[in-house]
């Protein structure tokens, strides 16, 4: 017993635990039930049934079955390579999308520190930055994709995807900026600790969606763009270019594109959690002094998976509300508009820092 | 006549370039789809067929049927006006005498392809006898084979055994009639009859 317990405190062995833990136990099956609860969701917008033919015997689980049906289906599908494809960059294409949605779990807190053993993979000094430079890499995965398909419209989806990240990825970096200021540090327990602070008293929680509002805003504009999804889905016009830069892809290839873009769904909700929502501290739970340590966890684990699954649903809603943007139109918001707005919001959280701090 | 020409001004300004008062104002709309379908499914109008059928009304020209007499012979008398009326020349009839005297004329062979009629109606009024209808409330012919899309006479025939024949998807349940509706379009959501 000793023994297994010293080898699980290797820091190496708990790292790995906890990557098991965090990525296969929260956020591929929250993904995974995603692919299925879009589809559920978006029946109850638009008034219909929705998925719930997939059965065994008479049991269909409301629909439950399509998630093990269509994972079956993509398996036996065939993996088509299409002629004249790169094959190399083809083949390694989804690879990408698929480690820069799960990479955000990394620095992710879920509960608040036990003595030493915190819920997080790794607590880096960079943090938020280090997000950045991770999911750059998902442009690779669309543009590599698209550009070894040796397909025209798959091109075009490529090329709009990179054009459409790396200009959402200034002002996403910008918007954050403020996060930054405010709480003094890039390191991610380091602003989730920040926002358990409190205004007037303990009326109002620190929360990155109180000290940065139009912060909030410009991010999640940014995240949402960064995912590729309506109404910023250009890339993928459905409309004008089939399914975009992985348009070519067949079988489990393609489902690895479509979980990465449902990963990438979860990761979004996470990162504003944990920058906006006051990551995983209850608010006004420091107020009960004499909380026991396991249920003070489990309430922490409860509340960021509470917001988690919110904006999750948030999300999905949004995709099924809005219409789509033009291109140039995703370009002129996100050049003309956004940007402005987000230096306006640095010098604004500058100047109120400087001015009351 | 004048046209009629809908001015549509365009709206512009700070609200309409924030983009956020009309996204608000659509996710107004979906959150309450979506919160009244959450439990319950209360705007879902599908029906989910087959589970469900909805209810079809007697004017509905479904599969065709042959009426009887009274004394259960066939009504038609083969006169050939519904074949000649057919604009598919799908049916085809070969006349025969009866030994019953009552009778006289009958058809001895009546057969329709199911695959190349449509639906018009049309051989239902032109007999003279009432002799052929389209009320049997049968509105999905789904096989695997042409064969069986040909119906004979003694499967168009009104109320025959389905045991007598060999056509395995024909069931009693297809024939509603005013009387065994209910039980013919179970669960029916479509207007009850009358
Ligand atoms: S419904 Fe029309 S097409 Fe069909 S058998 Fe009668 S006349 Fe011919
Ligand atoms: S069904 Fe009517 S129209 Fe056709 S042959 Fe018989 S009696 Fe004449």
């Amino acid at each position: 017993m000793d023994i297994l317990l010293e080898i699980i405190m290797i820091p190496a062995v708990l790292a790995l635990i906890k990557i098991v833990v965090i990525i296969l136990l929260f956020a591929l099956p929250l993904g995974t039930l995603l692919t299925l609860m879009e589809r559920k969701w978006s029946a109850m917008i638009q008034d219909r049934v929705g998925p719930n033919r997939a059965n065994i015997g008479s049991f269909t689980g409301h629909g439950l079955l399509h998630l093990a049906a269509d994972g079956l289906k993509s398996i036996f599908k065939e993996d088509c390579i299409p002629r004249g494809a790169n094959k190399f960059l083809y083949l390694l294409a989804p690879f990408f999308g698929m480690i820069s949605a799960v990479a955000i779990f990394s620095i992710i807190p879920i509960a608040g520190p036990i003595g030493d053993f915190t819920f997080q993979v790794a607590d880096v000094e960079p943090g938020l930055l280090f997000i950045f430079a991770i999911t750059s890499l998902s442009v690779y995965g669309a543009v590599l994709a698209g550009y070894s398909s040796n397909s025209k419209f798959a091109l075009l989806g490529g090329t709009r995807a990179s054009a459409q990240m790396i200009s959402y990825e200034v002002f996403m970096g910008l918007a954050l900026m403020g996060v930054f200021m405010v709480y003094g540090t890039t390191r991610v327990s380091g602003i989730v600790d920040g926002q358990n602070e409190y205004w007037f008293g303990n009326l109002i929680p620190m929360w990155g969606v109180f000290t940065q509002p139009l912060g909030f805003i410009l991010f999640f504009t940014a995240l949402v763009a960064e995912t590729k999804r309506p109404p910023f889905d250009a890339p993928e016009g459905e409309s004008e270019l089939v399914a975009g830069y992985f348009l070519e892809y067949s079988g489990m290839r393609w489902s690895a594109f479509m979980l990465a873009e449902y990963i990438a769904i979860v990761g979004v909700s996470v990162l504003m959690t944990t920058l906006f929502f006051g990551g995983y501290h209850v608010p006004w739970l420091h107020l009960w002094e004499s909380a026991p340590q396991w249920l003070v966890t489990i309430l922490q684990i409860i509340k960021f998976s509470i917001v988690t699954i919110f904006f999750c649903w948030f999300q999905i809603q949004l995709r099924w509300t809005v219409p789509k943007f033009r291109f140039d139109q995703t370009m002129s918001l996100g050049w003309k508009k956004l940007l402005p707005l987000s230096l306006l919001n640095l010098f604004v959280t500058a100047f109120v820092i400087l001015a009351f701090a | 006549m004048d046209l009629k020409v809908k001015q549509v001004t365009r709206i512009d300004g700070a609200k309409e370039a924030l983009f956020l008062p009309a996204i608000f104002t659509g996710l107004r709309l979906t959150i309450n789809h979506f919160w009244r379908n959450l439990f319950g499914a209360k705007d879902v109008v599908t029906v989910s067929y087959p589970e469900e059928k909805r209810h079809i009304s007697t004017r509905w020209r479904g599969r065709h049927r042959l009426t009887r007499r009274e004394n259960g012979f066939l009504s038609c008398v083969a006169c050939y006006m519904c074949e000649t009326v057919c604009p598919s020349k799908c049916i085809h009839i070969e006349a025969g005498e009866h030994p019953d005297l009552s009778v006289e004329k009958y058809p001895v062979v009546f057969d329709i392809d199911e695959l190349r009629c449509v639906f018009c109606g049309l051989c239902v009024e032109a007999c003279p006898k009432d002799a052929i209808r389209m009320d049997s409330g049968v509105i999905s012919l789904a096989y695997t084979s042409r064969q069986t899309f040909n119906y004979t006479r003694d499967l168009l025939r009104d109320s025959y055994d389905p045991k007598a024949h060999s056509n395995p998807k024909y069931e009693d349940i297809d024939l509603p009639s005013p009387t065994n509706r209910a039980a013919a379009l179970p669960n029916s959501k479509g207007v009850p009859a009358s």
